[in-house]
């Protein structure tokens, strides 16, 4: 075994989303010694946006940009970032130790911002056929689907963004929805019902995914007459919602039945120096910008809270 | 340091297929946010591998035919390839140590 180092900080923010990259900045303007622990991409579920028109003062940019743009930020104020992956978490001596596989990390606050994963469809196929026509990325994949017909699951923000994205270069985008009506914001779903290429099938549900090495056809089921049917299809796009991402956590704090960490209006959990913003929150808005807010919250409360726990 | 070379689809044969060491292929195009973030780590390996492995990334948009052969329907997708053949592939944004165990395999 390598001998596994030992860094202390002040400030370790768990997750790089919008609302760890806020909480970043702050913590790090606030002159905390401050470390981002980040598992995969940058920007978390905005990374893969492909365009985020909603974000106070700027009208319209690509979410890896946006991304990007507030991580050198942060990182120009002082953030530091790792890429491990947290694997145990524990408080001693009133400080946060947390585990990765590079190492310890011990660090005065802890901000949880791990945000949110898509949920799967759960159906026969859809693991097999993963990077082979079945994706939760449309902004990623839908490019190799040219001139074809794909299927888009969802009825939410996420599934008309994607959907209409997809549009670009599917001949056709089947919409299949379980209700007869449409969670998605109203810009988007006027723009989606004017979309020639996009056409709905309400009360529908996905029960399989079929195909030899690629998605060739889904299984679909009416969820009101039961009626069962076939559509040929060369991708299924998957955007039927989200659970946070609190697995790692165990029974370190408490969660709703979503999963979701409860936090007070400060951001903070029961637990002294742990606090949870963004996507991982209970109640959160779930958009960037309110993200953002949290993020930043959370990294004030965490300034205020080691100013009264840790007086030098 | 060695850095990932452009393979195209007129290249493969002579690039990967027969290629005397074992060969990284990075499938990509210029859209893709994931595959900006997967760059950097095959960078990273190309230098730790300097002589031993081949880095090659190869261009989606431009060369559909290699693309669709291997039945690349997202990206990023690494393939490793040893002696003409692939023996392994890596689908979606991993972390280094998961590209460095796929590329492992063509050394076992």
């Amino acid at each position: 075994m390598p001998d596994a180092g030992i860094t202390e900080v002040d400030v370790v923010i768990i997750g790089g989303g919008p609302a760890g990259l806020a909480a970043g900045l702050y913590a790090a303007r606030a002159k905390h010694r401050s470390l981002l622990l980040e598992k995969g991409v940058i920007g978390g579920q905005i990374a893969l946006t492909e365009l985020v028109e909603n974000y106070p003062g700027i009208p319209s940019v690509n979410g890896f940009d946006l991304a990007q743009t507030m991580h050198k930020q942060a990182e120009d104020h002082g953030l530091e970032t790792r890429y491990e992956d947290v694997s145990e978490i524990e408080q001693r001596d009133r400080k946060w130790r947390i585990s990765t596989g590079a190492g310890e990390i011990r660090t005065k606050a802890l901000i949880l911002t791990a945000g949110a994963e898509y949920d799967k469809l759960g159906v026969p196929g859809e693991e097999r056929l993963t990077g082979k026509g079945v994706s939760y990325c449309a902004t990623c994949d839908a490019a190799f689907f040219k001139g074809q017909d794909v299927v888009v699951v969802g009825g939410g923000d996420a599934a008309l963004d994607e959907g209409l994205f997809t549009t670009r270069f599917a001949d056709k985008v089947t919409i299949i929805h379980r209700r007869d009506q449409l969670r998605a914001g109203r810009t988007l779903q006027d723009r989606a019902f004017a979309n020639d290429k996009i056409e709905f099938l309400w009360n529908t549900v996905v029960t399989e995914i079929v195909g030899e090495g690629q998605v060739e056809e889904a299984k679909l089921r009416n969820v009101e007459t039961g009626e069962e049917s076939t559509l040929s299809t060369a991708a299924v796009f998957v955007f039927i919602g989200q659970h946070p991402n609190t697995d790692f956590l165990g029974k370190l704090v408490e969660t709703d039945v979503g999963g979701h960490v409860i936090v007070d209006d400060w951001m903070k959990t029961k637990l002294p120096g742990l606090f949870a913003a963004g996507d991982v929150r209970q109640n959160s808005a779930r958009q960037v910008a309110s993200s953002v807010g949290d993020g930043v919250t959370a990294a004030i409360a965490a300034d205020h809270y080691i100013s009264d726990a840790f007086p030098d | 340091m060695a850095k990932p070379s452009d393979v195209t689809d007129g290249e493969w044969e002579a690039e990967v297929l027969n290629s005397d060491r074992p060969v990284l292929v990075d499938f990509w195009a210029p859209w893709c946010g994931p595959c900006r973030m997967v760059a950097p780590i095959v960078e990273e390996l190309a230098g730790e591998y300097d002589g031993k492995a081949k880095f090659l990334k190869l261009n989606t948009d431009d060369n559909i035919e290699t693309a669709s052969r291997y039945g690349i329907r997202s990206i990023p997708t690494i393939m490793v390839f040893n002696k003409g053949e692939a023996v392994d592939q890596v689908i979606g944004f991993r972390p280094k140590g998961d590209l460095k165990k796929s590329l492992d395999k063509a050394f076992a």
